[in-house]
């Protein structure tokens, strides 16, 4: 696979502050590569930076093999962007805003007619091409946005948080449109806060933290290289004495929660196999028992914690 | 750069649907110098022809500046500029389409003024410099409009403060309420340095056929005037860009 995005060294400095410290990674053609951190760690500026809106202060960044800083147009015709906050123009129809951005983009008058028709059909936003953006919902304003972003067909999409603040319908709709760009060979770069969506849908994801990359690997890779955390949850009919439990062989740690009991170990087999010896002598009956790996949550917790 | 003019384009449409094509907008384009014009010329005994000419200089003036300084201030508060900024376009396209529009409203605009002044009896009696001129100058006013929009601010209130208190001094000192000949030379001097004096100065060449100035002089001037607000505006648009993101 050829790397479609080079990021080389890249910094941005602000009035002495450096928002984003000396950065490398590449993404790989077809991948949906997640960015993950906490506010304030680089995430948004890093992505202005690839996407060609903000130059660095130091550092390059080379789209489809185009080096933006020498080639912006020509990397820039290569991508399409959904910015964090929505920003379609509010007193344009959702026809105009995809006409517009077809013409910017340098799409020709048939092509740009059939492939609005075609994502307004696709977001369910057909019915309302006419309409003024600035009647749309927050979500309808998202699936529009999301839309323009592909009017140029384009071999890499930026998505920055594009299911922030969206009903479950929305949401879902856009994460299904990740997995159908995906298998239809596109590259994703997806900028996240829900560990779930950048799980579900990331072949790999970095996670910056002050400015610097923690990490960079498959979200499994990730888990299993945090290690340690893997829990065995389990619930019963009555409460337990949860000193029982941690008194068990191979028990790192227990936290409760709710009316399950987390129970942390290296060795879940012998921890459930003691759970069960232990439901037997007490008389008790097992509600729900789940042997549960580390999470992305987990991983990005302990990697910005530690930085 | 065919491409970056057909994209320039597609902005300049964007502009005029966005902001220029709103009932206020075009009210207030023709009424502002309308009013200020009676305001000075009411109870004076001058030519019609005269006056026509001030009136159109004005015009296009005040309509090619109204609109194009507050489009920057608010794309930046809606982040529509950060949508054209991940475009494929250049700072130099982005302004070129914010002109154009502005253009195109100047020139519609300064019909206005030409056909009353036919309507009151008033002749062109060089049709061909009238309209090079207005081309000219609503390139030139435009240009000179993009000035006020670079202060890297969202406020539209800041830049037209700002775009006032440049545009209303101009107005006193280019020749349109008093003829820069019967100026002081101080006044003839400070008037060589407004745009405005060189249109005024033109219209009233088309329309009376007698101007201070040589019309090699009014045009080459709007030329340089435009050019040198273009490069002006661009620098400070490139500069300011990123502290509006």
């Amino acid at each position: 696979m050829k790397n479609v995005i080079e990021v080389k060294e890249l910094t941005k400095d602000y009035n002495g502050l450096t928002a984003v410290d000396h950065i490398n990674f590449e993404v790989e053609e077809g991948e949906v590569f997640g960015f993950l951190g906490p506010n304030g760690a680089g995430k948004t500026t890093t992505v202005r930076m690839l996407t060609g809106v903000i130059k660095p202060s130091f550092g390059s960044v080379s789209v489809m093999g185009f080096d933006l800083g020498r080639h912006p147009i020509r990397a820039k015709e290569a991508m399409g962007v959904v910015p964090e906050l929505s920003n379609a123009y509010a007193d344009l129809s959702a026809w105009n805003n995809l006409q517009f951005m077809a013409e910017l983009y340098g799409i020709p008058k048939r092509v740009a007619v059939a492939r609005a028709e075609e994502l307004l059909t696709r977001f369910d936003l057909y019915d309302r091409k006419g309409h003024t953006v600035k009647t749309f919902s927050k979500g309808m304003k998202q699936k529009l946005v999301t839309a323009m972003s592909l009017m140029n067909d384009p071999e890499i999409l930026f998505l920055d948080e594009p299911t922030s603040g969206l009903d479950v319908q929305s949401a879902r709709l856009i994460k299904e449109m990740v997995r159908e760009l995906r298998d239809t060979g596109k590259t994703i770069f997806l900028t996240t806060h829900y560990m779930d969506e950048a799980s579900q849908l990331c072949n790999r994801v970095a996670i910056i933290n002050h400015g610097r990359i923690a990490a960079i690997d498959a979200p499994e890779k990730l888990k299993v290289r945090i290690g340690g955390l893997q829990y065995v949850e389990v619930s019963f009919t009555a409460p337990v004495d949860v000193s029982d439990l941690s008194a068990m062989t191979g028990i790192a740690g227990v936290r409760t929660s709710g009316d399950k009991i987390q129970l942390y170990t290296d060795e879940p087999d012998r921890t459930i196999r003691g759970l069960v010896d232990y439901s037997q002598s007490s008389d008790l009956e097992i509600v729900t028992l789940n042997t549960l790996t580390p999470t992305l949550e987990d991983v990005f917790v302990k990697l910005t914690e530690e930085a | 750069m065919i491409d970056q003019m057909r994209r320039a384009y597609a902005i300049a449409k964007k502009d005029v649907r966005i902001y220029y094509l709103k009932g206020p907008v075009i009210i207030f384009g023709v009424l502002s110098p309308a009013f200020l014009f009676l305001a000075f010329m009411i109870g004076r005994d001058l030519p019609v022809d005269f006056l026509i000419a001030g009136l159109l200089g004005m015009t296009i003036f005040f309509t090619s500046t109204s609109v194009a300084p507050v489009i920057a201030p608010t794309e930046t508060q809606t982040r529509n500029l950060e949508r054209l900024a991940a475009a494929p376009i250049s700072i130099t396209t982005i302004l070129f389409g914010d002109v154009l529009a502005s253009v195109l409203f100047g020139i519609a605009i300064s019909l206005v003024p030409i056909l009353l002044g036919m309507a009151l009896g008033v002749s062109i009696t060089h049709p061909f410099i009238l309209a090079l001129g207005i081309v000219l100058a609503a390139f030139c006013f435009s240009a000179m409009g993009l000035i006020f929009s670079s202060a890297p601010t969202s406020m539209t209130s800041t830049v037209m403060m700002l775009s006032m208190m440049v545009k209303f001094p101009l107005v006193f000192i280019s020749g349109i309420f008093i003829p820069v000949q019967e100026l002081p030379l101080w006044g003839q001097a400070l008037a060589s340095l407004s745009p405005l004096t060189y249109i005024t100065d033109l219209c009233r060449y088309a329309f009376q056929g007698a101007c201070h100035y040589p019309v090699v002089v009014d045009i080459g001037a709007l030329l340089v005037f435009l050019a040198a607000f273009m490069a002006i505006a661009i620098k400070l648009h490139e500069r300011s860009l990123p502290k509006r993101l």
